[in-house]
């Protein structure tokens, strides 16, 4: 890792912050906020390795934001500081699941998070694999469901009605994501594609307001990520705001409304796609490959 | 056709046979150390262990080429009637249920008193308390070796409540024991959720040890403070059950069969409920929390609570047959020794983890197996037996004698992917996550 300035750093933080909106819409407070995420000054480390190095990002509701970046530089270290996976050293995170009331996220545990409306999949995916895809969908749909041991073991109407919403609103998903056909097949028995796309479902059924993708078109095939990018758009649509992490350019630059670029755990570019791909810091973070920017393939 | 992995499997049958025939030989001398081992390699007998050896084998390949053509029958009969599903349908499964609860009625009918004494304390209660770890062990993924320690709290609270005599400590006031149920299970289950909630954050192998130490602790307890519990001389006296309503009258005895029958009871209640449990949003949180905790968490299942919830419930059953084992009137510290523990796991891991029927088939068998030794071998040398028979079916069989469905797929994954079921629930420790 080549060292880096301390003020270089901290400019390029200034400038990410600056460009996402009015500087006092992310106070925790009672004001309203047109923000669903704010994350302040985070750092990282594992014993001598930074991680994650003073990242500041805010996004809007409703946003598609996608966190790009080299590999390691420290993407899924981020959404682990948001999802409770990761205690970062410093900074905080804010998440509003209406627009009147800020959740600090850091030290709450990743249930908990989920709890509050923060869902997410993982780069490399993990599923319950020897249940079935409604299963694995069902497990989500019903963790804000309230009946116990007991009213499940008497088998009390409140406890099956509420286990049939389960099961009805985790097929819904299913055919959200294509997956209807699939349903009681084993999620180890799927393609990596419907692996995939069957933990968005999974992640969609604990009723998120914000869904953390990580690498979700990692090891698809092109007709899949025509499919993700359509499918990417309708949960925003729904009202869930999208938070990316993906490598594939062509999918970022068409379904992102902002971008973030990471380079060793520092944001080093922020703003429209069209902004981001001009940034003379991100093609040298990319340097060797930048033809991959802006001809859409996939940058690794 | 003698494949090389056939070939192999013939030599771990023999080298088990002979490992039999050796731990079950005359036993040796520090005068003579191989004495006792060239006897029982030189003689006879050791026909019988290279026959059993062989026969193993043999029922290994049978079992094998079976298999397939049983997979065909199966479908068959399934494509011939695809409405009812015939086997392996609701209907088969319900009918093979009334079968098994028709035979557990019959069984104690045709065997001798001291057999069905054997079936409710060695089997009946042994089944009641695989059927409580299984909830621990099998739905939730935790090792827990100290299982026995709650079976012991509700025997002592019973003692405590329901008799003035039978421990030097008791209460100001004597109750029947049918009411210390609630209260042994209750108490049982605090127990369980004041040892599991700084316990259940460890994982795996260290939830193993802690446990296993709390067994150990509680076994000392009762064994050594002698003003209190009695110590070793045990507790003896607790009344027996009894049951006093206007209209019923009823007392257990010293006859086995209705306590035979009452166990049952409970047993097929136990099994039911359980049942519920597991297909319901609680049995799905455990098996994700088996099957990968990092996503369970991240999906917003609360892993550490419904891990107390699996411990609890567990421990609680676990107290519920303390208070049956109290009632039938004698038991010593000795009833709760790491071995019981030990025995305890041991059913549920052959029976079939997750599965109801195999906990109660495994006690059916493993203690079956313990009665049936007996009068045959010297009382040291059961648990070999016991040992060779597991060491088998791990070998063989590692789901288990009737694994349950989900069990079975984690076991087959596992082989074949990166699956981590195998391991009771232990996660990477080091976690990276992505
Ligand atoms: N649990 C951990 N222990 C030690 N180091 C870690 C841990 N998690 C992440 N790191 C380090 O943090 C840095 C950033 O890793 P991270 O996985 O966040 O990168 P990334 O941007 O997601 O990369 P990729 O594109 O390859 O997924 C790496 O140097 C990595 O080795
Ligand atoms: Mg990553």
């Amino acid at each position: 890792m080549p060292p880096r300035g301390r003020a270089s750093r901290k400019g390029h933080r200034m400038s990410a912050v600056a460009a996402a909106g009015p500087a006092d819409a992310g106070v925790p407070g009672g004001t309203p906020s047109d923000l669903v995420l704010e994350a302040r000054d985070l750092t990282l480390r594992f014993g001598g390795v930074t991680s994650l190095d003073g990242v500041s990002l805010r996004q809007r509701r409703g946003e598609i934001l996608a966190v790009i970046g080299p590999n390691g530089a420290g993407k899924t270290s981020l959404f682990n500081c948001f999802t409770g996976a990761y205690r970062p050293q410093q900074g905080s995170v804010t998440f509003w699941r209406t627009s009147r009331r800020p959740a600090r996220i850091v030290g709450r545990s990743p249930h908990a998070i989920t709890h509050l409306g923060i869902a997410r999949t993982f780069q490399n995916i993990r599923l319950f694999p020897a249940l079935s895809a409604l299963e694995n969908v069902q497990i989500g749909t019903e963790v804000r469901q309230r009946y116990g041991s007991l009213s499940a073991v008497l088998g009390l109407p409140g406890a099956r009605r509420q286990e049939r919403a389960g099961v009805s609103r985790a097929f819904e998903l299913l055919d959200l994501v294509g997956l209807s056909r699939r349903a009681h097949d084993l999620a180890s028995s799927l393609s990596h594609g419907e692996q995939r796309r069957l933990e968005i479902a999974r992640a969609l059924g604990t009723g998120p307001r914000l869904l953390l993708l990580d690498e979700p078109a990692a090891g698809t095939n092109p007709a899949e990520k025509r499919a993700l990018e359509a499918l990417i758009r309708r949960i925003a649509g729904g009202g869930v705001s999208v938070l990316l992490i993906e490598h594939d350019m062509r999918l970022v630059m068409s379904v992102a409304t902002t971008v973030v670029v990471l380079n060793f755990g520092r944001v080093i570019a922020h703003g429209t796609p069209a902004q981001v791909q001009r940034d003379p810091a991100v093609v040298e973070a990319y340097l060797g490959v930048e033809t991959g920017v802006d001809a859409g393939g996939e940058v690794r | 056709m003698l494949t090389p992995a056939r070939l192999r499997q013939l030599w771990v049958c023999l080298a088990l046979g002979v490992l039999a025939a050796v731990v079950t030989g005359p036993g040796g001398d520090s005068a003579h150390p191989f004495r006792a081992l060239r006897r029982s390699v030189v003689d006879p007998r050791i026909g019988i262990f290279i026959g059993l050896a062989v026969g193993l084998w043999v029922l290994l390949i049978a079992v094998a080429r079976l298999r397939p053509l049983l997979a065909e029958v199966t479908a068959a009969a399934r494509a011939r009637r695809p409405v009812a599903a015939a086997l392996g349908g609701p209907h088969a499964t319900t009918g093979l249920n009334a079968v098994l609860l028709a035979a557990a009625i019959v069984a104690p009918l045709l065997v001798s008193t001291a057999a069905q004494q054997s079936m409710v304390n060695d089997i009946g209660i042994y089944a009641l308390l695989a059927l409580g770890l299984n909830v621990v062990v099998g739905y939730a993924g935790l090792l827990d070796l100290g299982y026995i320690a709650f079976f012991a709290i509700g025997a002592y609270v019973t003692a405590y409540f329901s008799s003035s005599s039978a421990m030097p400590w008791h209460a100001p006031f004597v109750i029947n024991p049918f009411f210390v149920f609630p209260i042994a299970l209750l108490i049982a289950a605090l127990a369980g959720v004041i040892l599991g909630a700084p316990t259940l954050r460890l994982r795996g192998d260290y939830l193993a040890i802690v446990t296993l130490g709390f067994g150990e602790i509680i076994q000392l307890l009762a064994n050594n403070s002698d003003e209190v519990t009695n110590g070793s001389r045990g507790v003896f006296g607790v009344p027996h059950l009894s049951v006093d309503l206007p209209g019923i009258h009823y007392r257990w005895g010293i006859d086995p069969l209705p306590y035979y029958y009452l166990l049952l009871g409970i047993v097929v209640v136990v099994m039911i409920a359980f049942g519920r449990l597991e297909r319901s949003r609680i049995g799905r949180a455990w098996a994700a929390i088996r099957e990968d905790e990092i996503a369970a968490e991240a999906t917003g299942v609360p892993t550490l609570r419904m891990k107390l919830l699996a411990f609890a419930i567990g421990a609680s059953v676990s107290g519920f047959a303390g208070v049956l084992l109290a009632t039938k009137q004698f038991f010593n510290p000795q009833s709760f020794s790491l071995q019981s523990s030990f025995l305890v796991v041991a059913i549920v891991i052959f029976g079939g983890m997750g599965s109801r029927l195999g906990a109660v088939t495994g006690a059916v068998v493993l203690q079956g197996l313990a009665f049936y030794l007996r009068d045959k071998v010297p009382p040291t040398d059961r648990y070999i037996y016991f040992g060779a028979v597991i060491v088998v079916m791990m070998i063989f069989r590692p789901q288990g004698l009737v694994p349950s469905r989900r069990r079975r797929r984690e076991i087959e994954l596992a082989g074949t992917t990166a699956g981590a079921s195998d391991q009771l629930g232990a996660a990477p420790i080091g976690r990276t996550i992505t």
